[in-house]
Parts: C-alpha cells; sequence; structure tokens
C-alpha cells in the first residue's frame, strides 16, 4: 500500500498442521508451578505463602519495580511450596507451586475494570497481567503509554504468525474474534490511533474473510484486515511496521516513536475479553505439536501447566522426545526438560522427535550470499561471523549487527547449515560487552 | 483429570540455539543442480564432437573427484568429496577444452585445479581464483598447440579436414569472411571447446539454474550484456563489412563468454556477495573480454577475463559492504516516495 517493496524473507514450509484444530480446554491438572519472571522487567515477588489458600484470578506475584506486571493464579487451592528452578535462559526462577482443588473458585477481586480515562486505562492494563503474548513478555501497559501520544498512531495488530507449526493465534483469531474486535476498539481510544490495521499473513485466508465480514456487519470502518504475503518473517515487529506502514523501524528505535503500536492479536484478544469479565491472565491458548506428540493440537490451559502435563493432554509422547520447543522452530527456545511450566508469551510447545529435531552437520562456507539475500535488514551473516571469529568489535559495528533480530532466516537458509544467527546472538553479545566497557 | 503420572519425564532433552529448522538445499544438493545444469552442454558436445568428448569429461570428473579424495585422505582432513564441487569443476574444465586433446593433459589440468587451486588454499570456499579456469589456463599456456587446435563438428567433417578455427580466430586472422553463419553459431556447430559451442544449450542451462534459484542473474546478464554493448559501440565507430548488431551478437556467440558467464563467474566461492558488486564483477568480465579480444594478442579473452575478476572480486565486496546499512531497500524506498511526493506537490 505505501512501499511498493517488500523487505527480504524465506520460503520455509508453514508445517500448520494443527490449523484446523479446534481449542480443546484442558481441565485444571493438579498441580501448577506459576513463574514469577513473566516479562521481560524485573521479576516479581510471591505475595503468598506455603499453606496460604488462593482463588482463581487471586494476584500471588507483584514488585516495586518499574518494569513489571503482576502475576495471578489460574487455579485455586493450597500454596505447597517457593521453588526455585533452572530456565531455558540459564538462570533461576522462583515458582510457586499451588495444589489444585479442582474447584476453580474466584477471587471476588475478579471485577469487570472501570476504564473512564487514559490513566485508569493504563492501570487496568497493568492489574490485567497482560504482557506482549506474540513471546517478547514486553510489559502491554508501558506499550500502551507512549512518550509522545497525542501525536498520530496506528495500532497494528498483529496477526501474521510466521512462525512454522504455530496455529494458536490463527485459533484465536477464528474463535475469539469478537473480542479482539471489541478490545482493538478501546485501544485505539485511548492510544489516540485513528486507524487500525490487522496484518495476517494470506495462508489464513479463513480469518481475514472472517474479519472482513464482521468489520462489514457491524459498520466498522476504522479497522481493516492487511494480508501480507505468507514468508517468514512477517510477523516480526520491525518487518510488520515496514510492510504496513512503510516506515523503518531500526533497531532500539520504539515503533511508537514511529507512530506506531502493535499488539499481538492474542493480547488484543485477551484484552477484549478482560474489559467483559475483568479475569486476568491466567489461560492461555497453545499449539502443541511436533512428531513426538500423539494427538497434537490447540490447547486452552492454565498458566502454570507443566508441559509434561499438557502433553499429556494431548495424548502423551507418542516417540521418545528429542528437543522441546518452546515457541516455534524459527526463533523457539530449546528446553532441556519438561518439567517447566508454561508461560504467559508461550505460544506453542513443540516435541520433536531424533528424526525431526536433527541440524544437519556443518560444512565449509561456499560464500553462496544467500544469507544476505534472505536477511529481512540486508545485513551480512557471513561478515558477522569472520568479524566474530576475530573479536573484531568495530567490524561488527561497521556490519551493523546490532540491527538484527536473531530471525534465523540466515541460519535456515544456508546451505552449509552454519549456525548464522547463534553467532549473531554471540557478536551482538560481543558488541554489548564492548561498550559497557 | 487427565492422568499424565505414568508418563516418563524428559530431564535429558536436546538444546540447541534456534533456528530448529533448516532448509533440504545444501551444498551438494546445489552442485547437484550445477551438473544437471550443465547436461544440456553436455549432450550437444558429444552431438557434435562424438565419443571424445564422453571421454573427456568422464576423465575429467572422475580424476577432478579422485584428485580431492587423495588429498584430503592424504593429509587427514574430512573427505567432502560427497559435496559433488569437485565433479562440478571437473565437467566445467571438460566443458573448456577441445575434444580431441590428450587425455592425460586433461588430467593434468584437473590435478592443477583441485589440487593447487583449490586444495592448497584451504578446499571449498578457500580458493580465491576459480579452480576450472585456471585449470583451462594452465593448460592453455602449457600445451598451447594442443589447446587452440579444435576438431571440426561431426556434421562438417570432410575426409581432408578433421580440425578447423573458432569463430574468433578468424575474426584474430581478419578471415571475419569465412565465419560461419550467426545462427549456426547459436545451435554451436563450430569449431571450439566442447561445451562453449553450442549457445542454446548452455542458455537452457542458465534457464535451469536462474529457475532454481541457484544463482542470482545478475552476473551473467552483465556480463553478457556488457560485451554486446561494448562490441556494439566499437564496431559502431569501427566500421567494418558487418553491422555493428551483427558484430555485437557474433562477439555474444562466439567463443566463451555465455559458457563462462553462465558457469564460471557465477562460482559462489570467487565471485562476490553484495548485489552492487556482483554487478561491477559482470561488468568488469564483460569489459576484460572485449579489450582482450579487441586490442590484445589472444583472440579469446573469457577465461582471462574471469580470472582478473576473481582477484578483484574480495576488494568488489569490500566496497559495496562499507556502503550498507540496516533496511537499506526500506529507506532507499522511502526517501524514493518522499522525493516523489515532493514533487507532486509541487506540480
Amino acid at each position: 500500500m505505501f512501499g511498493a517493496k517488500h523487505l527480504n524473507s524465506i520460503h520455509a514450509g508453514h508445517y500448520k498442521n494443527t490449523a484446523g484444530c479446534a481449542t480443546e480446554v484442558m481441565p485444571v491438572p493438579d498441580v501448577v508451578k506459576i513463574s514469577m519472571s513473566q516479562n521481560i522487567g524485573a521479576p516479581c515477588k510471591p505475595l503468598v505463602k506455603k499453606g496460604d489458600t488462593v482463588l482463581v484470578g487471586q494476584k500471588i506475584g507483584d514488585t516495586d519495580a518499574f518494569l513489571h506486571v503482576p502475576v495471578h493464579s489460574s487455579v485455586s487451592g493450597v500454596v505447597t511450596g517457593i521453588e526455585t528452578q533452572r530456565n531455558a535462559m540459564g538462570g533461576y526462577d522462583t515458582l510457586v507451586v499451588i495444589q489444585s482443588d479442582g474447584k476453580q473458585e474466584i477471587d471476588p477481586s475478579v471485577q469487570p475494570p472501570e476504564i473512564t480515562d487514559q490513566k485508569s486505562f493504563i492501570a487496568a492494563v497493568k492489574e490485567s497481567g497482560l504482557v506482549g503474548l506474540g513471546g517478547a513478555s514486553f510489559p502491554t501497559w508501558l506499550k500502551f503509554n507512549p512518550k509522545n501520544l497525542g501525536e498520530p498512531m496506528t495500532l497494528i495488530i498483529n496477526g501474521a504468525e510466521c512462525e512454522p507449526f504455530i496455529t494458536s493465534d490463527h485459533r484465536t483469531m477464528l474463535e475469539d474474534a469478537q473480542n479482539i474486535i471489541d478490545g482493538a476498539l478501546m485501544i485505539m481510544k485511548y492510544i489516540q490511533a485513528p486507524e487500525c490495521y490487522i496484518g495476517i499473513e494470506d495462508n489464513k485466508q479463513d480469518a481475514i474473510d472472517q474479519f472482513n465480514k464482521m468489520f462489514a456487519e457491524q459498520g466498522i470502518t476504522n479497522i481493516k484486515t492487511f494480508p501480507l504475503q505468507a514468508s517468514y518473517p512477517k510477523g516480526a515487529e520491525r518487518v510488520l511496521i515496514y510492510e504496513v506502514t512503510g516506515k523503518t523501524c531500526n533497531a532500539g528505535v520504539l515503533p511508537a516513536d514511529l507512530g506506531c503500536i502493535v499488539s499481538n492479536v492474542t493480547s488484543v484478544a485477551f484484552w477484549g475479553q478482560y474489559i467483559k469479565d475483568g479475569m486476568p491472565l491466567v489461560k492461555k491458548r497453545v499449539t502443541i505439536d511436533g512428531d513426538a506428540v500423539a494427538k497434537p493440537g490447540n490447547v486452552l490451559l492454565p498458566i502454570g501447566t507443566m508441559i509434561h502435563d499438557a502433553i499429556g493432554f494431548c495424548g502423551g509422547y507418542k516417540e521418545e522426545p528429542r528437543k522441546i520447543l518452546m515457541g516455534g522452530p524459527m526463533m523457539g527456545r530449546a528446553i532441556f526438560s519438561d518439567r517447566m511450566p508454561i508461560v504467559k508469551n508461550n505460544n506453542a510447545i513443540l516435541a520433536f522427535t531424533k528424526e525431526q529435531s536433527l541440524i544437519p552437520e556443518e560444512t565449509a562456507c561456499i560464500s553462496c550470499g544467500r544469507c544476505h539475500t534472505a536477511c529481512p535488514f540486508d545485513l551480512l551473516p557471513t561478515g558477522f561471523a569472520d568479524a566474530y571469529e576475530a573479536r573484531d568489535v568495530k567490524r561488527l559495528n561497521d556490519l551493523k549487527i546490532m540491527q538484527c533480530m536473531e530471525c534465523g532466516s540466515c541460519s535456515y537458509i544456508c546451505p552449509a547449515h552454519r549456525p548464522l544467527a547463534f553467532i549473531n546472538k554471540l557478536g551482538k553479545g560481543l558488541v554489548r560487552e564492548a561498550s559497557q566497557k | 483429570m487427565t492422568d499424565t503420572k505414568n508418563v516418563k519425564y524428559y530431564d535429558n532433552l536436546a538444546v540447541a540455539s534456534s533456528p530448529h529448522l533448516v532448509t533440504a538445499l545444501d551444498t551438494q544438493k546445489t552442485m547437484m543442480w550445477v551438473l544437471i545444469a550443465l547436461i544440456p552442454s553436455f549432450i550437444a558436445s558429444v552431438f557434435y564432437f562424438g565419443i571424445g568428448a564422453v571421454i573427456l569429461t568422464a576423465v575429467c570428473a572422475g580424476c577432478s573427484a579422485l584428485f580431492e579424495y587423495g588429498y584430503e585422505r592424504l593429509l587427514g582432513k574430512k573427505v567432502t568429496v560427497k559435496d559433488l564441487s569437485a565433479c562440478v569443476t571437473g565437467v566445467i574444465l571438460a566443458m573448456n577444452l577441445p575434444a580431441n586433446l590428450p587425455v592425460w593433459m586433461a588430467v593434468i589440468g584437473c590435478f592443477v585445479a583441485i589440487v593447487i587451486v583449490k586444495q592448497l588454499y584451504g578446499g571449498l570456499g578457500r580458493n580465491f581464483a576459480n579452480p576450472a579456469i585456471v585449470g583451462r589456463i594452465v593448460l592453455l599456456l602449457s600445451f598451447t598447440s594442443y589447446m587452440t587446435t579444435w576438431p571440426v563438428t561431426r556434421l562438417n567433417q570432410t575426409a581432408d579436414a578433421v580440425t578447423g578455427a573458432t569463430p574468433l580466430g578468424l575474426l584474430a586472422d581478419g578471415a571475419l569472411a569465412e565465419a560461419p553463419s550467426l545462427g549456426t553459431m547459436f545451435i554451436g556447430n563450430i569449431g571450439g571447446a566442447m561445451g562453449e559451442t553450442c549457445t542454446i544449450a548452455v542458455l537452457i542451462g542458465l534457464a535451469i539454474l536462474i529457475w532454481k534459484k541457484i544463482i542470482s542473474p545478475i552476473i551473467p546478464l552483465c556480463y553478457m550484456g556488457t560485451v554486446f554493448v561494448f562490441a556494439f559501440i566499437y564496431y559502431s565507430f569501427a566500421g567494418g563489412d558487418y553491422s555493428a548488431l551483427h558484430m555485437a551478437l557474433f562477439h555474444l556467440l562466439a567463443g566463451g563468454v555465455v559458457f563462462g558467464a553462465t558457469f564460471c563467474a557465477t562460482d559462489y566461492v570467487t565471485s562476490p556477495i553484495m548485489r552492487n558488486a556482483k554487478i561491477a564483477f559482470g561488468i568488469g568480465c564483460g569489459l576484460v573480454t572485449m579489450i582482450i579480444r579487441l586490442f590484445c594478442a589472444y583472440p579469446e579473452g573469457a577465461s582471462f577475463a574471469i580470472l582478473f575478476m576473481n582477484v578483484m572480486a574480495p576488494l568488489l565486496d569490500m566496497v559495496a559492504q562499507n556502503r550498507f546499512y540496516g533496511i537499506s531497500a526500506a529507506e532507499k524506498a522511502a526517501k524514493k516516495a518522499a522525493k516523489e511526493a515532493g514533487k507532486e506537490a509541487a506540480k
């Protein structure tokens, strides 16, 4: 619409095996472990102690730190302990372990929020426990409270879901469309955005059609669907902004500075629900797929459910899993144990068998330049690799390594199967380290 | 409530950095597609030059693989013959030879290409010059008379003429009137190196490579375009018995430009990565080829031109890299749009 040119992208297989699987609600598990670190800001401190009785929606974690989002209980029951567990990042998380009583009694504090102005809107977003559900888990209240409020804004709802395998956003758009519309209208009001685009990859035509039909029926003209070419990584924030508005968002620039606020479609759907019943973020729709899972599908489960239990609900393991991913195969994190709990920003759990998780052995670089032509930002991953090998920080900066968003397109496309995205991460770490000295 | 107590826990899962999904296209498949793209040229060479072409191609492909295997085994390196890159080098070298070349000379060419040019510099991905091109140049300088005695195609053979001149040879000798017609040159019924003569077969190969996205069309198009434009301008001023258009096409169809542009200049390792550098590389190949053809002693210059530009490639890449920045295309498009909007507003 604005820019005629698209950014580079790759055509990875879609593997949207579960797109037709309507969401199943998982019964409340016996035990949930709710992590206190569910946003990229400060971790929360537990507000409950061993032996306390908790109800659904009760706030169980909070902190005084600025950048944070509170955590709520997803079940009713008794706190049986506060545990520390090593997380997938290598650090440690505090987990509140709750033995469910199966009654799912709702906390009396769960009431539809009273929103009258911008201030009460932001306060309500914060209290709802909402974080960016696309995977970054950035506190949403901060995103909706830009410094340059009042400047012309565009709300971009990210329904691209470009990661292979994941279909949870797709199911949300099909099953929760009304909530998305209601939520979007309210967010537009308070971030003062006259228009809103829902970016959806054109391999989800049913979702696009359904939205268009609903907009026509309800006479909504300021929200529009924006079909995107179905290629990876169209759902990356900076790529989506370019595709929708034609604006260039370099790394380190807040989208709000460009007059764009990007929010994941599931975050908006949650908000549309929250303004109706006031139930904080305690449930999440998660795609469970992979060769090792007996019955792949989309599952609505309480936050804190152990991955092991969630896969158990999907018929358990069909074969021995070799790799379990939190998130999609392109940017998801491989975890070392299935004893970890589901957190707010999980949109998929993929259990791969040995065959599926096999990455071919690295061979010599043949300088084909495919990594460069695949990079959405025209960066040069082989250059990063050479410079990293020489620990040459200046060269890394000259090649603008900090622009890399670690989408993994270079590693995907490399015929020599070099771990280029991994080297980019190491290189970025090196540059950060050097700048701190 | 689902009973998951009997399901085993897994605490020893593999961890790795994302992405966890990679393309099926690897180096071996890439090389396989290059070999497939060489099939039309091979068929044409067998059609025109008979069994000699089969023997020479087989010997070159086999010897190249053998030299690579032998070198890597001897030095205790990982054997990489399976990636087929040595076979590709061998076949391209064979396509650059006259069909009646003694086999032992071809073996020397393979040795130079694989052991000296490729492996001594560190194997695949590390060589600075195209192995097949250097192999050919070494043979040309060492066995000049053998390498410039071109067999006549089977269709043109008579009892007393088994060898003949190439169109470029005729041009250098000032005997352009004896040169074959453009149509004959296009289908390849002329003297020359095995794979180079039949332009249509090479173009089929080029189409396969571009269609399968094995190569970007930038280098071949810039190379051929430059040769065409250079010749056209030169003959527009120099004049001659034929029109400038005829001579421009003649230079494209004669000799190794099309073959070199398709299979040699596009070699990943020895051509630049950056887009702008690729354009400069292609134009440079075309310029050097034409300068050698028109102003130097050699009738044909494609091999030397590609070798020259191979050495230039890292330089071109460096210049191009110093000028690139994140989301360059996007920023350019935005600037362009702003400019156009400004123009429209001015109207």
